[in-house]
């Protein structure tokens, strides 16, 4: 396939997924009008941030009066999932010069991931699969940026929006994200430690309980899978 | 121009997270924090979703009256039925409003 039809097709497969991210970004816009950001700076948060769950954490953060370590702290935390995604892509792209790796980088959201390693699956030898990348990523980031838009006059034409309870669209959105990830009984095991923890730890300042969820949730998968693995081993071994 | 170095700070901490492995082809992760990195997404989601529907204004709020609560757990069942982000959200904020409609929580 040519340069342009790659690039045509990246923006076609992930429309699917903009179905899904456009309601999320309208309702950011509106939120962080709730939460006391201007409008510029909530568009300049999605403009240059480009991370949906974060920058929903964060204007929550923001209107709870947090400080900044700790917005940063928890932008950390939440975002450290796409650390995985470069992982996974990096055979993919590392022949690529920096003025390609590092835009990619910059789009690269759950939702292009998931697109783009489909791509990359297929095992046809074409030379211009970063294209795709660039086109469904590109097609991602001009739709957030015009669902913030929306949200953002939504937000403002509609009075105390704050007390509308819309930060429940987070909490679906990360319900919808999280639970069709618990395949292993270890993944079931993590997300009941980090919830239990979570609620334990809530009157902890800074939001501080989240880290410490978070890290609880994490060890006691590991410690859970590996435990498997021994035993799988063990079993081997005895037979 | 606090909130102008916040988005800056989210900006620097966010690309390099994803341009970590970009920018090091050769970089590998060892095993161990590999396994962690799995769990990390679950853990923190989940870390996020329990108080959000347990202690939705910031105490224990077990009432049979708490949407958040209600809502949550009708999203955690389509979420395990259907394994379909988008009905799970349009599910879960489409009785989450009802209700808080029919418990007269909303604005209006």
């Amino acid at each position: 396939m040519t340069r342009s039809q790659e690039f045509l097709h990246g923006c076609r497969d992930i429309l699917p997924l903009i179905v899904g991210g456009v309601p999320f970004g309208i309702i950011f816009g509106t939120l962080a009008i709730g939460a006391g950001l201007s409008g510029w700076q909530a568009m300049g948060m999605s403009l240059l941030v480009f991370a949906g769950s974060a920058q929903f954490i964060a204007v929550t953060l923001i209107s709870g009066g947090v400080g900044a370590a700790v917005v940063l702290l928890t932008t950390f935390v939440v975002n450290l999932r796409h650390a995985l995604y470069s992982a996974a892509l990096q055979p993919f792209v590392r022949h690529l010069p920096s003025r390609w790796r590092i835009p990619l980088a910059f789009w690269l959201t759950d939702e292009a991931f998931a697109v783009i390693q489909h791509r990359y699956a297929r095992d046809d030898a074409s030379p211009h699969k970063h294209w795709f990348f660039l086109g469904a990523a590109l097609t991602m980031y001009l739709s957030w940026q015009l669902a913030t838009l929306i949200g953002i006059g939504f937000g403002q034409a509609v009075p105390n929006v704050a007390s509308w309870g819309l930060d429940f669209a987070m909490i679906a959105t990360f319900i919808g994200i999280a639970v069709p990830m618990m395949r292993t009984s270890p993944q079931v095991a993590s997300a009941l430690v980090a919830g239990g923890v979570a609620l334990l730890t809530w009157e902890l300042p800074y939001k501080l309980g989240l880290i410490a969820a978070a890290l609880a949730g994490i060890v006691v998968g590991v410690w859970l899978e590996r435990m498997a693995e021994r035993r799988a081993r063990q079993e081997a071994q005895r037979c | 121009m606090l909130i102008w170095l916040l988005i800056i700070g989210m900006l620097v901490i966010t690309f390099l997270i994803r341009y970590s492995f970009f920018a090091w082809p050769n970089l590998r992760f060892p095993r161990l924090a590999e396994q962690g990195l799995h769990y990390v997404p679950v853990a923190v989601l989940t870390a996020i979703v329990a108080p959000g529907m347990l202690m939705p204004e910031g105490e224990w709020a077990l009432r049979w009256d708490n949407a958040y609560l209600l809502a949550g757990l009708l999203a955690i069942l389509i979420a395990a039925w259907s394994r379909n982000l988008l009905a799970t959200i349009a599910g879960g904020l489409l009785v989450f409003f009802l209700l808080r409609w029919a418990f007269g929580q909303l604005p209006l």
